[in-house]
Protein backbone atom coordinates (compact mmCIF):
# COMPACT_ATOMS: atom_id res chain seq x y z
CA UNK A 1 0.00 0.00 0.00
CA UNK A 2 2.70 2.15 0.99
CA UNK A 3 4.26 1.47 -2.45
CA UNK A 4 1.68 2.22 -4.07
CA UNK A 5 1.43 5.68 -3.04
CA UNK A 6 4.76 6.77 -3.65
CA UNK A 7 4.19 5.63 -7.09
CA UNK A 8 1.41 7.59 -7.37
CA UNK A 9 2.72 10.35 -5.93
CA UNK A 10 5.86 9.76 -8.52
CA UNK A 11 3.49 9.76 -11.47
CA UNK A 12 1.69 13.26 -10.25
CA UNK A 13 4.79 15.04 -10.07
CA UNK A 14 5.49 13.57 -13.75
CA UNK A 15 2.68 14.98 -14.84
CA UNK A 16 3.48 18.44 -13.29
CA UNK A 17 6.64 18.82 -15.15
CA UNK A 18 4.31 17.39 -18.63
CA UNK A 19 1.87 20.21 -17.77
CA UNK A 20 4.72 22.75 -17.65
CA UNK A 21 6.43 21.48 -20.43
CA UNK A 22 3.22 22.44 -22.45
CA UNK A 23 3.05 25.42 -20.96
CA UNK A 24 6.05 26.20 -21.94
CA UNK A 25 6.04 25.51 -25.44
CA UNK A 26 2.64 27.98 -25.00
CA UNK A 27 4.28 30.44 -24.05
CA UNK A 28 6.08 30.74 -27.20
CA UNK A 29 3.16 32.43 -28.97
CA UNK A 30 4.32 35.62 -28.23
CA UNK A 31 7.94 37.04 -27.36
CA UNK A 32 6.14 38.80 -24.41
CA UNK A 33 4.80 35.78 -22.36
CA UNK A 34 7.82 33.15 -24.12
CA UNK A 35 10.61 34.35 -21.50
CA UNK A 36 7.80 32.84 -18.44
CA UNK A 37 7.45 30.27 -20.67
CA UNK A 38 11.07 29.02 -20.48
CA UNK A 39 10.63 29.42 -16.87
CA UNK A 40 7.66 27.36 -16.62
CA UNK A 41 9.80 24.33 -19.17
CA UNK A 42 12.69 25.06 -16.63
CA UNK A 43 10.59 24.46 -13.32
CA UNK A 44 9.43 21.22 -15.01
CA UNK A 45 12.46 19.79 -15.53
CA UNK A 46 13.72 20.96 -12.58
CA UNK A 47 10.89 19.02 -11.02
CA UNK A 48 11.37 15.60 -13.39
CA UNK A 49 15.33 15.83 -12.26
CA UNK A 50 14.33 15.79 -8.51
CA UNK A 51 11.68 13.32 -8.61
CA UNK A 52 14.12 11.12 -10.19
CA UNK A 53 16.80 11.44 -8.06
CA UNK A 54 13.93 10.34 -5.04
CA UNK A 55 13.52 7.03 -7.17
CA UNK A 56 13.95 4.39 -4.75
CA UNK A 57 15.46 1.77 -7.45
CA UNK A 58 18.92 4.50 -7.50
CA UNK A 59 21.41 2.33 -5.41
CA UNK A 60 24.25 4.82 -5.81
CA UNK A 61 24.77 8.65 -6.18
CA UNK A 62 28.18 9.01 -7.61
CA UNK A 63 27.96 8.84 -11.57
CA UNK A 64 24.58 10.57 -11.37
CA UNK A 65 26.60 13.27 -9.96
CA UNK A 66 29.19 13.41 -12.47
CA UNK A 67 27.33 13.88 -15.46
CA UNK A 68 24.92 15.82 -14.41
CA UNK A 69 27.31 18.61 -12.95
CA UNK A 70 29.68 17.79 -15.37
CA UNK A 71 26.73 18.74 -18.02
CA UNK A 72 25.84 21.26 -16.50
CA UNK A 73 29.14 23.29 -16.67
CA UNK A 74 29.31 22.43 -20.07
CA UNK A 75 26.09 23.22 -21.44
CA UNK A 76 26.12 26.14 -19.34
CA UNK A 77 29.46 27.42 -20.67
CA UNK A 78 28.56 26.77 -24.38
CA UNK A 79 25.34 28.37 -24.35
CA UNK A 80 26.58 31.64 -22.91
CA UNK A 81 29.62 32.12 -25.17
CA UNK A 82 28.19 30.82 -28.49
CA UNK A 83 27.45 33.26 -31.30
CA UNK A 84 24.16 34.07 -32.49
CA UNK A 85 25.21 33.69 -36.06
CA UNK A 86 26.28 30.10 -34.66
CA UNK A 87 23.08 29.18 -33.21
CA UNK A 88 21.92 26.43 -36.52
CA UNK A 89 25.32 24.57 -35.43
CA UNK A 90 24.49 24.76 -31.80
CA UNK A 91 21.09 23.26 -32.02
CA UNK A 92 22.71 20.48 -34.71
CA UNK A 93 25.02 19.44 -32.45
CA UNK A 94 22.52 19.60 -29.02
CA UNK A 95 20.50 17.03 -30.98
CA UNK A 96 23.15 14.81 -31.96
CA UNK A 97 23.76 14.50 -27.72
CA UNK A 98 19.99 13.98 -27.32
CA UNK A 99 20.37 10.89 -29.99
CA UNK A 100 23.63 9.46 -28.26
CA UNK A 101 21.76 9.69 -25.22
CA UNK A 102 19.25 7.78 -26.39
CA UNK A 103 21.02 4.68 -27.47
CA UNK A 104 23.39 4.78 -24.52
CA UNK A 105 20.15 4.67 -22.12
CA UNK A 106 19.05 1.89 -24.51
CA UNK A 107 22.04 -0.18 -23.87
CA UNK A 108 21.97 0.54 -20.17
CA UNK A 109 18.66 -0.32 -19.64
CA UNK A 110 18.81 -3.34 -21.33
CA UNK A 111 22.67 -4.80 -19.73
CA UNK A 112 20.53 -3.69 -16.56
CA UNK A 113 17.75 -5.95 -16.89
CA UNK A 114 19.80 -8.53 -17.71
CA UNK A 115 22.25 -8.18 -14.80
CA UNK A 116 18.76 -8.41 -12.82
CA UNK A 117 17.99 -11.56 -14.49
CA UNK A 118 14.56 -10.55 -15.52
CA UNK A 119 12.61 -12.12 -18.01
CA UNK A 120 12.06 -9.45 -20.99
CA UNK A 121 8.95 -9.21 -22.72
CA UNK A 122 9.30 -9.26 -26.67
CA UNK A 123 7.06 -5.85 -26.70
CA UNK A 124 10.03 -4.67 -24.30
CA UNK A 125 12.70 -5.99 -26.71
CA UNK A 126 11.46 -4.18 -29.31
CA UNK A 127 10.99 -0.77 -27.65
CA UNK A 128 14.37 -1.08 -26.84
CA UNK A 129 15.59 -1.92 -30.00
CA UNK A 130 13.47 1.00 -31.32
CA UNK A 131 15.08 3.51 -28.97
CA UNK A 132 18.38 2.98 -29.64
CA UNK A 133 18.58 2.85 -33.99
CA UNK A 134 16.17 6.22 -33.59
CA UNK A 135 18.34 7.66 -31.77
CA UNK A 136 21.58 6.80 -33.47
CA UNK A 137 20.41 8.09 -36.89
CA UNK A 138 19.51 10.95 -35.10
CA UNK A 139 23.13 11.14 -33.39
CA UNK A 140 24.74 10.85 -36.54
CA UNK A 141 22.54 12.93 -38.93
CA UNK A 142 22.84 15.49 -37.08
CA UNK A 143 26.81 15.37 -36.67
CA UNK A 144 26.42 15.83 -40.64
CA UNK A 145 24.31 18.74 -40.33
CA UNK A 146 26.91 20.25 -37.86
CA UNK A 147 29.66 19.57 -39.85
CA UNK A 148 27.73 21.11 -42.89
CA UNK A 149 26.50 24.04 -40.91
CA UNK A 150 29.95 24.85 -39.26
CA UNK A 151 31.95 24.86 -42.72
CA UNK A 152 33.89 21.69 -41.95
CA UNK A 153 32.47 19.57 -44.53
CA UNK A 154 31.05 21.16 -47.92
CA UNK A 155 27.56 21.92 -47.99
CA UNK A 156 27.28 20.85 -51.80
CA UNK A 157 25.10 17.68 -51.51
CA UNK A 158 27.45 14.61 -51.91
CA UNK A 159 25.11 12.31 -54.53
CA UNK A 160 26.49 8.96 -56.14
CA UNK A 161 24.92 6.24 -57.75
CA UNK A 162 22.72 3.82 -55.75
CA UNK A 163 22.90 5.80 -52.94
CA UNK A 164 19.25 5.15 -52.18
CA UNK A 165 19.41 1.45 -53.12
CA UNK A 166 21.86 1.36 -50.59
CA UNK A 167 20.24 3.24 -47.80
CA UNK A 168 17.18 0.84 -48.84
CA UNK A 169 19.37 -2.42 -47.89
CA UNK A 170 21.06 -1.02 -45.01
CA UNK A 171 17.43 -0.29 -43.18
CA UNK A 172 16.57 -3.59 -44.40
CA UNK A 173 19.41 -5.64 -42.95
CA UNK A 174 18.74 -2.85 -40.09
CA UNK A 175 15.29 -4.41 -39.30
CA UNK A 176 16.54 -7.96 -39.78
CA UNK A 177 18.52 -7.50 -36.37
CA UNK A 178 16.16 -5.37 -34.77
CA UNK A 179 14.46 -9.10 -35.53
CA UNK A 180 16.88 -11.02 -34.36
CA UNK A 181 17.30 -9.06 -31.07
CA UNK A 182 13.69 -9.46 -29.98
CA UNK A 183 14.01 -12.84 -30.64
CA UNK A 184 17.41 -14.40 -29.19
CA UNK A 185 17.91 -10.99 -26.71
CA UNK A 186 21.60 -11.93 -27.79
CA UNK A 187 23.75 -8.28 -27.08
CA UNK A 188 25.69 -8.91 -30.81
CA UNK A 189 22.30 -8.34 -32.78
CA UNK A 190 21.51 -5.40 -30.90
CA UNK A 191 25.06 -3.76 -31.77
CA UNK A 192 25.10 -4.57 -35.42
CA UNK A 193 21.62 -2.89 -35.80
CA UNK A 194 23.05 0.26 -33.85
CA UNK A 195 25.95 0.08 -36.08
CA UNK A 196 24.01 -0.15 -39.54
CA UNK A 197 21.68 3.11 -37.96
CA UNK A 198 25.05 4.91 -36.82
CA UNK A 199 25.58 4.46 -40.75
CA UNK A 200 22.45 5.23 -41.85
CA UNK A 201 22.41 8.62 -40.09
CA UNK A 202 25.76 9.70 -42.23
CA UNK A 203 24.16 8.50 -45.25
CA UNK A 204 20.89 10.49 -45.27
CA UNK A 205 22.21 13.52 -44.09
CA UNK A 206 25.31 13.56 -46.64
CA UNK A 207 23.33 13.93 -50.08
CA UNK A 208 21.19 16.95 -48.65
CA UNK A 209 22.63 20.24 -49.73
CA UNK A 210 22.82 23.76 -47.49
CA UNK A 211 19.97 25.41 -48.59
CA UNK A 212 17.71 22.68 -47.24
CA UNK A 213 19.40 22.91 -43.65
CA UNK A 214 16.30 24.32 -42.20
CA UNK A 215 14.47 21.57 -43.16
CA UNK A 216 16.95 18.99 -42.13
CA UNK A 217 16.93 20.58 -38.41
CA UNK A 218 13.65 20.96 -37.99
CA UNK A 219 13.62 16.95 -39.16
CA UNK A 220 16.07 16.05 -36.81
CA UNK A 221 14.75 18.04 -33.93
CA UNK A 222 11.78 15.90 -34.21
CA UNK A 223 13.41 12.56 -34.67
CA UNK A 224 14.93 13.90 -31.11
CA UNK A 225 11.50 13.84 -29.93
CA UNK A 226 10.99 10.56 -31.57
CA UNK A 227 13.57 9.13 -29.59
CA UNK A 228 13.07 10.65 -26.53
CA UNK A 229 9.30 9.07 -26.79
CA UNK A 230 11.05 5.34 -27.34
CA UNK A 231 13.14 5.66 -24.25
CA UNK A 232 9.93 6.40 -22.42
CA UNK A 233 8.18 3.11 -23.97
CA UNK A 234 10.85 1.48 -22.64
CA UNK A 235 11.37 2.82 -19.12
CA UNK A 236 6.94 2.90 -19.03
CA UNK A 237 7.47 6.43 -18.61
CA UNK A 238 4.64 8.76 -19.59
CA UNK A 239 6.86 12.12 -18.95
CA UNK A 240 9.17 10.55 -21.26
CA UNK A 241 6.22 9.59 -23.73
CA UNK A 242 4.48 12.99 -23.86
CA UNK A 243 7.30 15.30 -23.70
CA UNK A 244 9.09 13.24 -26.80
CA UNK A 245 6.15 13.41 -28.71
CA UNK A 246 5.81 17.01 -27.86
CA UNK A 247 9.12 17.70 -29.39
CA UNK A 248 8.36 15.47 -32.60
CA UNK A 249 5.41 16.95 -33.37
CA UNK A 250 7.31 20.22 -33.29
CA UNK A 251 10.02 19.49 -35.61
CA UNK A 252 7.53 17.42 -37.92
CA UNK A 253 5.72 21.06 -37.85
CA UNK A 254 8.39 22.92 -38.10
CA UNK A 255 9.37 20.85 -41.05
CA UNK A 256 6.05 21.13 -42.69
CA UNK A 257 6.36 24.80 -42.56
CA UNK A 258 9.67 24.82 -44.23
CA UNK A 259 9.19 22.65 -46.97
CA UNK A 260 5.68 24.61 -47.66
CA UNK A 261 7.86 27.85 -48.06
CA UNK A 262 9.98 26.45 -50.34
CA UNK A 263 7.17 24.69 -52.49
CA UNK A 264 9.03 21.45 -52.28
CA UNK A 265 7.84 17.42 -51.01
CA UNK A 266 9.29 16.36 -47.55
CA UNK A 267 10.28 13.23 -49.86
CA UNK A 268 12.57 15.34 -52.23
CA UNK A 269 14.53 17.26 -49.51
CA UNK A 270 14.82 13.77 -47.49
CA UNK A 271 16.10 12.07 -50.53
CA UNK A 272 18.79 15.23 -51.35
CA UNK A 273 20.85 16.49 -54.38
CA UNK A 274 19.18 19.83 -54.38
CA UNK A 275 21.47 22.78 -54.94
CA UNK A 276 24.88 23.27 -54.61
CA UNK A 277 27.49 23.29 -57.72
CA UNK A 278 26.00 20.04 -59.17
CA UNK A 279 22.75 22.04 -60.75
CA UNK A 280 24.61 23.97 -63.38
CA UNK A 281 22.20 27.66 -64.14
CA UNK A 282 19.74 26.92 -66.47
CA UNK A 283 18.88 30.41 -66.67
CA UNK A 284 19.43 31.17 -70.41
CA UNK A 285 16.61 33.11 -70.85
CA UNK A 286 17.93 36.18 -69.62
CA UNK A 287 21.39 35.94 -71.26
CA UNK A 288 22.05 38.72 -73.19
CA UNK A 289 20.05 41.24 -70.84
CA UNK A 290 21.66 44.04 -68.43
CA UNK A 291 21.71 44.36 -64.95
CA UNK A 292 21.75 47.97 -63.47
CA UNK A 293 24.36 49.11 -60.90
CA UNK A 294 23.90 51.38 -58.50
CA UNK A 295 26.78 53.14 -56.12
CA UNK A 296 26.01 53.13 -52.15
CA UNK A 297 25.36 56.68 -52.70
CA UNK A 298 22.47 55.87 -54.99
CA UNK A 299 20.95 54.00 -52.52
CA UNK A 300 21.22 56.40 -49.49
CA UNK A 301 19.89 59.44 -51.37
CA UNK A 302 16.93 56.69 -52.99
CA UNK A 303 16.47 55.70 -49.64
CA UNK A 304 16.42 58.97 -47.50
CA UNK A 305 13.80 60.00 -49.44
CA UNK A 306 11.49 57.34 -49.22
CA UNK A 307 8.48 57.26 -47.41
CA UNK A 308 8.12 53.57 -47.57
CA UNK A 309 11.26 51.34 -47.24
CA UNK A 310 11.15 47.82 -46.64
CA UNK A 311 15.06 45.30 -45.98
CA UNK A 312 14.52 42.18 -46.51
CA UNK A 313 17.57 40.04 -45.09
CA UNK A 314 18.81 36.29 -45.92
CA UNK A 315 21.38 33.97 -45.13
CA UNK A 316 24.14 36.58 -47.12
CA UNK A 317 23.38 39.02 -44.08
CA UNK A 318 24.12 36.47 -41.59
CA UNK A 319 27.35 35.12 -43.33
CA UNK A 320 28.99 38.78 -42.96
CA UNK A 321 27.69 39.69 -39.85
CA UNK A 322 25.69 42.68 -41.18
CA UNK A 323 22.74 43.10 -38.58
CA UNK A 324 24.25 45.80 -36.74
CA UNK A 325 24.95 47.99 -39.55
CA UNK A 326 21.77 47.44 -40.74
CA UNK A 327 20.40 48.21 -37.09
CA UNK A 328 22.08 51.79 -37.87
CA UNK A 329 20.65 52.32 -41.04
CA UNK A 330 17.11 51.61 -39.86
CA UNK A 331 17.58 54.18 -36.97
CA UNK A 332 19.02 56.71 -39.36
CA UNK A 333 16.18 56.18 -41.44
CA UNK A 334 13.56 56.17 -39.15
CA UNK A 335 14.84 59.61 -37.13
CA UNK A 336 14.29 60.46 -40.46
CA UNK A 337 10.68 59.90 -40.69
CA UNK A 338 11.14 57.18 -43.14
CA UNK A 339 9.02 54.40 -42.30
CA UNK A 340 11.36 51.16 -42.40
CA UNK A 341 10.29 47.83 -42.02
CA UNK A 342 11.75 44.12 -42.52
CA UNK A 343 10.18 41.16 -44.81
CA UNK A 344 11.34 37.48 -43.37
CA UNK A 345 10.47 34.67 -45.95
CA UNK A 346 10.41 31.72 -43.79
CA UNK A 347 13.17 30.01 -44.96
CA UNK A 348 15.75 32.83 -44.74
CA UNK A 349 19.22 31.36 -43.05
CA UNK A 350 19.68 28.44 -42.18
CA UNK A 351 16.89 27.30 -39.36
CA UNK A 352 13.86 28.51 -39.05
CA UNK A 353 13.16 32.18 -37.54
CA UNK A 354 17.21 32.77 -37.79
CA UNK A 355 16.76 35.74 -39.33
CA UNK A 356 14.57 37.39 -36.56
CA UNK A 357 17.04 36.17 -33.79
CA UNK A 358 20.32 38.08 -35.26
CA UNK A 359 17.86 40.94 -35.76
CA UNK A 360 16.74 40.64 -32.26
CA UNK A 361 20.17 40.75 -31.15
CA UNK A 362 21.29 43.57 -33.24
CA UNK A 363 18.67 45.04 -31.02
CA UNK A 364 16.10 45.58 -34.00
CA UNK A 365 12.08 45.98 -32.21
CA UNK A 366 10.53 43.04 -33.24
CA UNK A 367 7.53 44.87 -34.46
CA UNK A 368 9.13 45.99 -37.59
CA UNK A 369 10.05 42.59 -38.18
CA UNK A 370 7.14 41.17 -40.06
CA UNK A 371 6.60 37.84 -41.80
CA UNK A 372 6.28 36.96 -45.40
CA UNK A 373 2.59 36.49 -45.21
CA UNK A 374 2.04 40.36 -42.67
CA UNK A 375 4.62 42.19 -45.80
CA UNK A 376 3.56 40.87 -49.11
CA UNK A 377 0.41 43.28 -49.62
CA UNK A 378 2.46 46.05 -49.00
CA UNK A 379 5.50 46.04 -51.57
CA UNK A 380 3.29 47.59 -53.98
CA UNK A 381 3.21 50.91 -51.67
CA UNK A 382 6.57 50.58 -50.77
CA UNK A 383 9.11 53.18 -52.62
CA UNK A 384 12.65 51.06 -51.89
CA UNK A 385 13.11 47.62 -50.91
CA UNK A 386 16.57 46.63 -49.98
CA UNK A 387 17.69 43.30 -50.17
CA UNK A 388 20.81 42.49 -48.51
CA UNK A 389 22.01 38.69 -48.68
CA UNK A 390 18.90 37.07 -49.96
CA UNK A 391 17.97 35.90 -53.79
CA UNK A 392 15.55 32.79 -54.25
CA UNK A 393 13.23 34.08 -52.02
CA UNK A 394 12.98 37.29 -54.08
CA UNK A 395 13.15 35.68 -57.31
CA UNK A 396 9.90 36.12 -59.56
CA UNK A 397 10.82 33.48 -61.70
CA UNK A 398 8.84 31.23 -59.28
CA UNK A 399 5.53 32.96 -60.20
CA UNK A 400 6.26 33.62 -63.80
CA UNK A 401 8.40 30.57 -65.30
CA UNK A 402 6.69 27.29 -64.93
CA UNK A 403 10.46 25.87 -66.28
CA UNK A 404 11.86 27.00 -63.40
CA UNK A 405 13.12 24.75 -59.98
CA UNK A 406 11.68 27.46 -57.82
CA UNK A 407 8.47 27.42 -59.80
CA UNK A 408 5.62 27.72 -57.33
CA UNK A 409 7.66 28.75 -54.57
CA UNK A 410 6.11 31.57 -52.48
CA UNK A 411 8.63 34.57 -52.55
CA UNK A 412 8.24 37.84 -51.13
CA UNK A 413 7.05 40.12 -53.52
CA UNK A 414 9.71 42.61 -53.58
CA UNK A 415 9.85 43.49 -57.76
CA UNK A 416 6.40 44.81 -56.93
CA UNK A 417 8.41 47.95 -55.17
CA UNK A 418 8.78 51.02 -57.28
CA UNK A 419 12.71 50.45 -56.98
CA UNK A 420 14.41 47.43 -55.54
CA UNK A 421 18.16 47.17 -54.76
CA UNK A 422 20.22 44.38 -54.14
CA UNK A 423 23.40 44.59 -52.18
CA UNK A 424 25.26 41.02 -53.70
CA UNK A 425 29.31 39.83 -53.75
CA UNK A 426 28.88 38.80 -57.33
CA UNK A 427 26.56 38.05 -60.23
CA UNK A 428 26.63 34.12 -58.84
CA UNK A 429 23.25 32.24 -58.64
CA UNK A 430 21.55 31.62 -55.33
CA UNK A 431 21.41 28.16 -53.24
CA UNK A 432 18.90 26.92 -55.80
CA UNK A 433 21.43 27.21 -58.98
CA UNK A 434 18.96 29.42 -60.66
CA UNK A 435 19.22 32.97 -62.22
CA UNK A 436 17.46 35.41 -60.40
CA UNK A 437 14.98 37.32 -63.05
CA UNK A 438 14.40 40.01 -60.81
CA UNK A 439 18.06 41.52 -61.36
CA UNK A 440 16.88 42.19 -64.92
CA UNK A 441 13.94 44.19 -64.11
CA UNK A 442 13.75 47.80 -64.95
CA UNK A 443 13.20 48.85 -61.41
CA UNK A 444 15.72 46.88 -59.93
CA UNK A 445 19.76 47.97 -59.51
CA UNK A 446 22.43 45.66 -57.96
CA UNK A 447 24.79 47.28 -55.52
CA UNK A 448 28.26 45.28 -55.79
CA UNK A 449 30.01 44.52 -52.78
CA UNK A 450 30.37 42.44 -49.79
CA UNK A 451 26.96 43.28 -47.55
CA UNK A 452 28.53 44.38 -44.16
CA UNK A 453 30.70 47.08 -46.14
CA UNK A 454 28.20 47.85 -47.88
CA UNK A 455 25.71 48.15 -44.94
CA UNK A 456 28.50 50.51 -43.02
CA UNK A 457 29.28 52.12 -46.36
CA UNK A 458 25.26 53.11 -46.22
CA UNK A 459 25.21 54.10 -42.47
CA UNK A 460 28.37 56.82 -43.24
CA UNK A 461 26.52 58.21 -46.61
CA UNK A 462 23.36 58.54 -44.26
CA UNK A 463 24.69 60.27 -41.93
CA UNK A 464 26.73 63.08 -43.74
CA UNK A 465 23.27 64.08 -45.29
CA UNK B 1 -4.81 -2.41 -21.30
CA UNK B 2 -0.96 -3.55 -20.91
CA UNK B 3 1.39 -0.62 -20.37
CA UNK B 4 2.43 -0.73 -23.21
CA UNK B 5 -0.98 -0.07 -24.92
CA UNK B 6 -1.79 3.14 -22.26
CA UNK B 7 1.59 4.43 -23.23
CA UNK B 8 0.38 4.25 -26.79
CA UNK B 9 -2.87 6.20 -26.04
CA UNK B 10 -1.02 8.76 -24.11
CA UNK B 11 1.43 9.25 -26.96
CA UNK B 12 -0.89 9.77 -29.75
CA UNK B 13 -2.81 11.74 -27.95
CA UNK B 14 0.15 14.27 -26.73
CA UNK B 15 1.26 14.42 -30.72
CA UNK B 16 -2.31 15.90 -31.16
CA UNK B 17 -1.61 18.60 -28.00
CA UNK B 18 1.77 19.07 -29.82
CA UNK B 19 -0.01 19.63 -33.07
CA UNK B 20 -1.99 22.72 -31.58
CA UNK B 21 0.81 24.08 -29.06
CA UNK B 22 3.12 23.91 -31.77
CA UNK B 23 0.72 25.60 -34.51
CA UNK B 24 0.44 28.40 -32.10
CA UNK B 25 3.98 29.10 -31.63
CA UNK B 26 4.29 33.13 -33.38
CA UNK B 27 7.31 32.05 -36.55
CA UNK B 28 9.80 34.82 -35.16
CA UNK B 29 10.72 32.75 -32.61
CA UNK B 30 10.89 29.54 -34.15
CA UNK B 31 14.42 29.41 -33.00
CA UNK B 32 14.22 29.68 -29.47
CA UNK B 33 11.23 26.86 -29.78
CA UNK B 34 13.86 24.57 -31.46
CA UNK B 35 16.13 25.35 -28.72
CA UNK B 36 13.88 24.64 -25.96
CA UNK B 37 12.18 21.56 -27.55
CA UNK B 38 16.11 20.44 -27.84
CA UNK B 39 15.83 21.48 -23.47
CA UNK B 40 13.22 19.35 -22.76
CA UNK B 41 13.63 16.05 -25.32
CA UNK B 42 17.34 16.22 -22.84
CA UNK B 43 13.69 14.58 -20.61
CA UNK B 44 15.91 11.31 -21.68
CA UNK B 45 17.98 12.05 -18.76
CA UNK B 46 15.47 10.39 -16.29
CA UNK B 47 16.37 6.86 -17.99
CA UNK B 48 20.15 7.91 -18.17
CA UNK B 49 19.81 8.62 -14.30
CA UNK B 50 18.17 5.13 -13.69
CA UNK B 51 21.15 3.72 -15.60
CA UNK B 52 23.91 5.29 -13.88
CA UNK B 53 22.82 4.87 -10.62
CA UNK B 54 20.92 1.74 -10.68
CA UNK B 55 23.70 -1.13 -9.78
CA UNK B 56 24.99 -1.38 -6.76
CA UNK B 57 28.81 -0.12 -6.90
CA UNK B 58 30.90 -3.12 -7.51
CA UNK B 59 32.92 -4.54 -4.08
CA UNK B 60 36.15 -4.71 -5.37
CA UNK B 61 35.72 -1.18 -6.67
CA UNK B 62 35.96 -1.61 -10.47
CA UNK B 63 33.82 0.67 -12.97
CA UNK B 64 31.24 -1.47 -14.09
CA UNK B 65 29.62 -0.97 -18.04
CA UNK B 66 26.22 0.36 -16.99
CA UNK B 67 27.92 3.18 -14.80
CA UNK B 68 29.99 3.94 -17.51
CA UNK B 69 26.96 3.91 -19.97
CA UNK B 70 24.77 5.90 -17.69
CA UNK B 71 27.86 8.24 -17.10
CA UNK B 72 28.04 9.51 -20.20
CA UNK B 73 23.80 9.43 -21.14
CA UNK B 74 23.64 11.58 -17.89
CA UNK B 75 26.40 14.08 -19.20
CA UNK B 76 24.89 14.25 -22.47
CA UNK B 77 21.58 14.92 -21.26
CA UNK B 78 22.85 17.52 -19.01
CA UNK B 79 24.80 19.33 -21.63
CA UNK B 80 21.49 19.50 -24.07
CA UNK B 81 19.14 20.43 -20.80
CA UNK B 82 21.27 23.64 -19.66
CA UNK B 83 22.37 24.79 -22.78
CA UNK B 84 19.17 24.39 -24.38
CA UNK B 85 17.52 26.32 -21.31
CA UNK B 86 20.26 29.17 -21.00
CA UNK B 87 20.41 29.54 -24.54
CA UNK B 88 16.92 30.00 -25.12
CA UNK B 89 16.92 32.37 -22.07
CA UNK B 90 19.10 34.45 -24.18
CA UNK B 91 17.39 34.31 -27.20
CA UNK B 92 14.42 35.60 -25.47
CA UNK B 93 15.64 37.87 -23.17
CA UNK B 94 16.94 39.24 -26.67
CA UNK B 95 13.50 40.09 -28.01
CA UNK B 96 12.38 41.69 -24.76
CA UNK B 97 14.62 44.11 -24.78
CA UNK B 98 12.62 47.04 -26.45
CA UNK B 99 8.88 46.46 -27.00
Amino acid sequence: MMLQLTQDQFALAYLIATVLFILGLKGLSGPKTALRGNLFAMIGMGIALVVTLLNPELQQYRWVTYGLVGGAIIGTAVALKIQMTAMPQLVAALHSFVGLSAVLVAAGTFLQYQERGEVLSAVFLTEIAVGSFVGAITFTGSLIAFGKLQEILSSNPLVFKGQHWLNFSLAVVMFVCAGGFVMTEELIYFNLMTAIAFLLGFLLILPIGGADMPVIVSMLNSYSGWAASATGFTLGNNLLITTGALVGSSGAILSYIMCKAMNRSFLSVVLGGFGGEAQASAGNSTAGKNVKSASVEDLAFMLENAEKAVIVPGYGMAVAQAQHAIKEIVEILQKKGVDCRFAIHPVAGRMPGHMNVLLAEADIPYDCVLEMDEINGDFTTTDVTFVIGANDVINPAAKTDTSSPLYGMPILDAYKSKHVFVSKRSMKAGYAGVDNQLFYYDNCSLVFGDAKATCEALARALKET
Amino acid sequence: MSPSMVGLSIFVLSCFIGYHVIWGVTPALHTPLMAVTNAISAIVVVGAILVAGGSLPSTDGSIQATELIGFFAVLLASINIFGGFVVTNRILAMFKKKK
